[in-house]
């Protein structure tokens, strides 16, 4: 689970120019996420990228500071697109939150935490490393931390929630004035008061610079606060569309099938709707065409033109190539004559990609509960099940079974070998 | 035969009176809906008043979601969630949280009877869908958040099970695919439901202290 999990979970995320980019996961983040997206983009257990900032910061601070480099330059993950019945319910408090740090996560964190302060305060105590500048430092790095938090949270709140403005504020100060604090602390603790003096106007000086350095990067920030407050209000407007939809026709055709006094006609119509809306509000983003979508299109077209709900099942998924086209007709040939012939109320399609040692292969299964026939009784001049289902699965390498009884109704077993290489896509 | 309670949980009325009109027409003798909630909040309190054998829970609702109201109304209730989404993440979740099954709402009335009277006497109810979802959770295909790493593994007869689940059997046509009762396909149903409500070892850990067990 440990290596297959994070690689399913989206460690294959690529951007346009198919690097792999490193992130800070939005909903996984104990302090800032850099551990969690790191971890994920070296494939390493957390516990050891954590592990290691704290030895790290042993060797003059490296650690420390390679952290809130990395929170700087890592940029949160974007939110995934959702699809807007998702986006909705959640923004609407109707589904329970993303999952957050997991309380194992946090504790794990604070004890490494603890036990490298620990370690660094009996450096301190006993080698009389960094005397006198241990606790100023600290002070600093807090300060330091709380203003790049309330940053990192601005840009992190634009799609979360509002910016507050007494919150802002009082952070502002109070990181501010821990830095202020711990800067006197230093000037005084070496040169006694009249450094104080001094010392405002090297800050007056620092903050110049720091402006000029720093400057653009803030507005480049603020910039972003716009870009991304007129995405949410955009993606609002089409979460509302999606809910109101929600609400009304889904709702009702749900009743509609159930309570139907012309069953077939009503119920045909409500669940080509229904189906469409699904699609649309829980998401099958993914455009490109893959084993399962082209399943659930073929399911869609059978269901329309023969008047027989068709449910389908998909378990893992590949990129379709000959021998799974080849699948793919034999099962659409499958389930239009489950559709057409067995008089059953309703067809079952399931796929599941089945790894294997030598290779996965890819089984469908089409089960109807109608009338069933005898598959030897089958006159040798009606081609469709041998033809059509057997033979052009046998003729890419795979192989089909037709089991039917007259109490039990029909199966089609259908397997075919995938062709290695196409893992990126499962 | 009792008559088990049912409360229907859901933030639309239309839907709620509809299942309620059908159990009421189907299955009198059989549930009687003791009260409907709209939200998290009267949901908890309506399961802390009425005590019902059964809660058919809807996963979006106001205040929180299904696994919210689980969560909050404690262990000694059976709930059945009864949705519109069959987005993996919502259907593992409120399963995850605590429901003993999941079906769409656009089951049929028979079948819905059928759900609550298994879910009433302890068995857990897997839709054909969810047995999809249960299969790609466990082999770590789909990305569901809830899913962690300490998932325990299916055994193979458990994913036999499931599979036939997934491919449209009903419970009795799974024990006669694989010569075994109806009981031990139950027996294995429950316990998929288990490994997956119990996947991190805090609440295994709980789960066998709740029963004594350690």
């Amino acid at each position: 689970m440990t290596t297959a999990a994070p690689d399913a979970a989206g460690g294959t995320r690529r951007s346009a120019d198919g690097f792999r980019r490193a992130y800070r996961p939005v909903d996984a983040r104990v302090v800032a996420g850099v551990s969690a997206g790191l971890a994920e983009h070296l494939r390493l257990p957390v516990v050891w990228v954590r592990v290691g900032f704290v030895l790290a910061t042993f060797v003059h601070g490296t650690g420390l500071l390679a952290y809130l480099l990395l929170w700087w330059f890592l940029p949160l993950q974007a939110p995934v697109d959702g699809s807007p019945g998702l986006e909705s319910a959640r923004r609407r408090g109707l589904r329970t939150g993303s999952r957050g740090p997991s309380r194992r996560d946090v504790v794990q964190s604070a004890a490494i935490g603890a036990v490298g302060l620990g370690v660094l305060g009996l450096i301190a105590l006993g080698g009389g490393w960094l005397e006198g500048w241990m606790l100023p430092l600290l002070l600093v790095v807090t300060g330091i931390a709380v203003v790049w938090r309330m940053f990192d949270d601005a840009a992190w709140n634009s799609w979360l929630r509002q910016t507050e403005g007494p919150a802002f504020a009082m952070r502002l100060l109070v990181g501010l004035a821990f830095i202020g604090l711990g800067a006197i602390y230093i000037l005084t603790v070496n040169r006694g008061w009249s450094a104080a003096v001094d010392f405002f106007a090297a800050l007056a000086i620092a903050v110049v610079g720091l402006s000029l350095i720093l400057g653009p990067w803030i507005l480049g920030l603020w910039t972003d606060l716009g870009t991304e407050r007129r995405e949410r209000i955009r993606s609002q407007e089409r979460a509302d569309v999606a809910a109101h939809l929600h609400d009304s026709v889904l709702q009702t055709l749900a009743l509609l099938q159930k309570n139907a006094d012309d069953p077939a006609t009503v119920a045909t119509l409500a669940r080509r709707q229904e189906r469409e809306l699904r699609d649309w509000l829980y998401g099958r983003q993914d455009d490109t065409a893959t084993f399962a979508t082209a399943l659930r299109d073929l399911a869609a077209e059978v269901e329309a033109n023969h008047r027989v709900p068709v449910e389908v099942v998909t378990v893992g998924d590949a990129a379709p190539d000959d021998g799974l086209r080849a699948l793919l007709a034999a099962t659409g040939e499958a389930v239009v004559n489950a559709a057409k012939h067995s008089g059953a109320s309703r067809v079952d399609v399931y796929a599941e990609r089945v790894a294997n040692g030598s290779g996965d292969r890819m089984e469908v299964f089409v089960r109807d509960r109608g009338t069933g026939f005898d598959p030897d009784a089958v006159p040798a001049d009606r081609l469709g099940v041998k033809n059509s289902i057997i033979g052009r699965a046998e003729r890419h390498g795979g192989t089909a079974r037709v089991r039917s009884t007259p109490e039990d109704g029909t199966e089609v077993a259908l397997t075919m070998p995938v062709s290695p290489g196409d893992k990126e896509s499962a | 035969m009792t008559v088990l309670s049912v409360l229907v949980v859901d933030d639309h009325a239309m839907f709620r009176t509809g299942v309620r009109a059908e159990l009421e027409r189907l299955g009198s003798g059989r549930v009687e809906v003791v009260g409907e909630a709209e939200d998290v909040d009267t949901a908890v309190a309506a399961i802390s008043d009425l005590r019902p054998d059964v809660v058919l829970l809807d996963v979006h609702l106001p205040g929180g979601g299904g696994p919210e109201v689980i969560r909050r109304a404690g262990a000694s209730t059976t709930f059945l969630a009864l949705s519109v989404s069959d987005a993996a993440e919502d259907v593992i979740g409120v399963i995850r949280a605590g429901a003993r099954g999941y079906v769409t709402k656009n089951i049929s009335a028979p079948e819905l009877l059928d759900a609550i009277d298994r879910v009433a006497g302890g068995d857990a109810v897997f839709s054909p869908r969810l047995a999809g979802f249960v299969l790609d959770a466990f082999a770590g295909t789909i990305a569901v958040a809830q899913v962690d790493e300490d998932l325990d593994r299916l055994t193979e007869r458990e994913r036999e099970v499931m599979r036939l689940i997934a491919r449209g059997y009903a419970y009795k046509e799974v024990a006669k695919e694989l010569f075994i009762s109806v009981k031990t396909v139950e027996t294995h149903v429950s316990s998929v439901l288990r490994k997956l409500q119990l996947s991190s070892r805090h609440e295994l850990t709980r789960w066998a202290n709740d029963r004594r067990l350690i």
